[in-house]
């Protein structure tokens, strides 16, 4: 929505009042409130935008963003309706490097899509969703069993209650969830029915509440069921193998290949176990992606018995066959899909990687890393400036070091890193390096000298003063090391 | 091993076979310097097999000298390079300079040791790679050999960098392990420049142990752009005598 074009309002309709159903930032700022009247609204604000509610278009959009989100974040995720994901990260976030990477990542995909949300991760769905729609902070994070203690001071409304039920409380003096926790349950179901006590309970983890997982229509999908549960992994991977054979017949009749593939274990009590499994390039190769699956199969926790199997290629891409060489004398290239496929999956996809140039001078900017199979050899790829050595080893940030220099251009004397004086015996630079000013203001008159060092071993350092060693503007005149040559 | 008889060669070789040094299934690699592969027991480093080079002193524990030996000799292998580490320092530009262009090398960060050694065995194992080097500090005999059988399959070289947390921690490297050879590579000042400026850098690279082979040390000019070693010029002048026995940096 442009919000340039002045405040807008969604209206929607409650009993026979048209009401504010959601509202912009610019909106809100002028004091409009979701539940308002419309008329009241039109009086304070006089040149309102105002867009008819369309609740099966919210829905739709929503179901889109989910399936979204169930191509890249985890393989369990549901719509819940009305403004709502709820997402099943257990056995995915590994994939993206830890909850917390995960949630910023996530954050930041958002963001980019022009989508404001609150993100919450907790133990049960049911303190997720308090904790995104009435928690304090825009992303939260709930460690293992602390459930409780985050959402104790949450409004009673957090709770996911009827609206008469919540005043209703309010009315007896409750105000918090914490106030409900202790209470004996008795009294309380008679009066509000057991949807209180039942959402309570699936709040702190006490009741399940499965995710009835999102499978849009078309989804290449194997389901097995078992009339005996089975638990030993020897069985699983026997089924696993059956599964991915009967995938792949799927998809070779389709001409495509899988980019991810989901296996669901419903487990007899009602939880689902999930393995997720990337590739870098479409498969549809029985042997190998049933190798990837029983590569973890020791991640999955078979419990008393797994009654259901579902494998799904939550991506697939068409894979047509390809001449493998294009000459008698040419070699062909060997396929190292198979084996970065095995790494990212056991370490993650960011563990497995390679670097490429960027355009900048600044040395830990000028490379940044690339999948490991994208094509670098396409011409117009940067390329590193190689007229000044570059050391082997480059320290994760600059480390302070001592020195005993000439200003403006000499290199010092000695230096003192990590508590050892080094005497300089010979030296070269400065190479000057100055601040992306065109990208940071900050960087407006920032300058680096590099110089390569040698001290009276033998060993070659890399060091740097901030500043030009005349105008304090360009920096502080300390000094770093940053490399160190082989 | 100069005018080696026929037999003795053939003996060795077959020797080489039972003890599984692979360089008869799989070739070697030779360094290009003249004095360095001919005290080699197969004239270079043999393919299909673990390697284990180390820094001298500081390098210990940066382990870059170590890294750009290592970036050399894969550099002259043909295909891609499988870098395993625990955490990436490794400088791009940097292993670019030696002959290791970025769009050779697939980096691989494993958070762990063990996680490495796994990452490096599959590597080897899958045979299509060029090289596999893991920056490890503690390598066991059972892991090394598990590595080193992998290269063997698939004839692939495998480079184990070894790399400690602290200097003490380097006297692991005395520790037995199954690897072809190890080598320790410090640096040495660089050659002396007429004008101000360092020159090339030097290594004294050290062959701590190899297998059916002798142990020595060389002072050599670090890689270049190719990653080719080169014997300094004041010490390739040398009488061949003079030549064999320790090289002591004078002046």
């Amino acid at each position: 929505m442009p919000p340039a074009e002045g405040p807008l309002i969604i209206a929607g309709r409650v009993g026979n009042r048209r009401v504010i159903t959601a509202a912009c930032p610019a909106a809100l700022d002028l004091g409009l409130r979701t539940g308002m009247t419309v008329s009241r609204a039109q009086a304070l604000v006089p040149d309102l935008r105002i867009e008819a509610d369309d609740a099966a278009a919210d829905a739709a959009a929503l179901e889109r963003l989910a399936l979204w989100l169930l191509q890249r974040v985890a393989p369990i995720v549901s719509a819940d309706p009305p403004d709502g994901i709820v997402i099943d990260s257990t056995g995915a976030d590994h994939l993206h490097g830890g909850e917390a990477a995960m949630l910023e990542a996530l954050a930041g995909k958002l963001a980019l899509s022009g989508i404001t949300a609150r993100l919450a991760l907790a133990d049960s769905w049911g303190a997720a969703h308090a904790l995104a729609h009435h928690g304090a902070d825009g992303v939260t994070i709930v460690p293992p069993g602390a459930s409780d203690a985050a959402l104790a001071p949450l409004p009673l409304e957090a709770l996911r209650l009827p609206a008469a039920t919540a005043a209703g409380l309010r009315d007896l003096g409750f105000e918090t969830i914490g106030d409900l926790m202790d209470q004996p349950r008795a009294p309380l179901t008679r009066r509000f029915g057991e949807a209180l006590c039942r959402r309570l309970d699936q709040a702190r983890g006490l009741a399940s509440e499965p995710i009835a997982p999102l499978r849009p229509e078309g989804l290449i999908e194997i389901r097995r069921a078992f009339a005996e549960p089975i638990a030993a992994p020897e069985t699983i991977a026997r089924t696993i193998g059956k599964l991915v054979g009967q995938l792949c017949t799927e998809l070779t009749a389709k001409g495509l290949g899988a980019r991810r593939l989901d296996l669901l274990c419903a487990r007899i009590d009602n939880r689902i176990e999930v393995l997720r499994v990337g590739l870098a390039v479409p498969q549809r190769d029985p042997a190998r992606l049933t190798r990837l699956f029983c590569d973890r199969i020791v991640t999955l926790d078979p419990g008393l018995g797994i009654e259901i199997m579902t494998l799904t290629a939550t991506i697939a891409e068409p894979l047509v066959p390809r001449q493998a060489a294009t000459s008698l004398l040419e070699e062909a290239a060997p396929d190292l899909s198979g084996l970065i496929d095995t790494l990212s999956n056991r370490l993650g996809a960011r563990s497995v990687f390679r670097f490429a140039a960027v355009a900048s001078d600044v040395p830990e900017r000028a490379i940044i890393r690339i999948p490991p199979l994208v094509d670098t050899a396409t011409p117009g790829m940067e390329a590193w400036p190689d007229h000044w050595p570059r050391p082997a080893r480059l320290l994760p940030r600059p480390e302070p070091i001592e020195t005993m220099a000439l200003l403006p251009d000499h290199p010092p004397r000695w230096i003192l890193w990590r508590g050892v004086r080094r005497h300089v015996q010979c030296a070269d630079g400065p190479e000057r390096i100055f601040g992306e000013w065109w990208k940071r203001d900050a960087e407006a008159q920032a300058v680096r000298d590099y110089f390569r060092i040698e001290d009276e071993a033998g060993a070659r350092y890399w060091i740097f003063r901030q500043g030009d060693g005349e105008d304090q503007a360009t920096g502080s005149h300390r000094w770093f090391l940053h490399g160190v040559f082989g | 091993m100069p005018a080696v008889r026929p037999a003795l060669a053939e003996l060795r070789a077959r020797i080489g076979e039972i003890d599984g040094t692979g360089a008869r299934q799989h070739g070697v690699l030779p360094f290009g310097v003249r004095e360095l592969d001919r005290r080699l027991p197969q004239g270079g480093l043999s393919l299909g097999a673990l390697h284990e080079v180390a820094g001298g002193g500081q390098g210990a524990v940066d382990g870059a000298a170590a890294a750009c030996f290592v970036a050399g000799i894969a550099a002259r292998m043909k295909g891609q390079v499988l870098w395993c580490v625990t955490q990436t320092d490794l400088f791009a530009p940097g292993l670019a300079q030696v002959g290791l262009p970025p769009e050779r090398v697939i980096h691989v960060e494993a958070g762990d040791d063990i996680s490495v050694l796994a990452a490096m065995e599959e590597g080897l194992r899958h045979g299509g790679l060029g090289a596999v080097v893991g920056d490890v500090a503690r390598l066991s005999m059972t892991a090394s050999r598990r590595l080193h059988l992998a290269a063997k399959g698939s004839g692939t070289i495998g480079l184990a960098l070894r790399r400690w947390r602290r200097q003490a921690d380097a006297s692991d490297f005395g520790q037995p392990t199954a690897a072809m050879t190890r080598w320790r590579v410090s640096e040495l000042p660089s050659a002396p420049l007429p004008v101000l400026g360092i020159g090339r850098a030097r290594w004294l690279v050290e062959l701590i142990r190899a297998r059916a082979g002798d142990s020595f040390d060389l002072e050599l000019e670090a890689c270049d752009g190719a990653g080719h070693l080169r014997l300094p010029a004041d010490v390739a002048d040398r009488s061949a005598a003079a030549a064999g026995g320790r090289y002591i940096a004078a002046g």
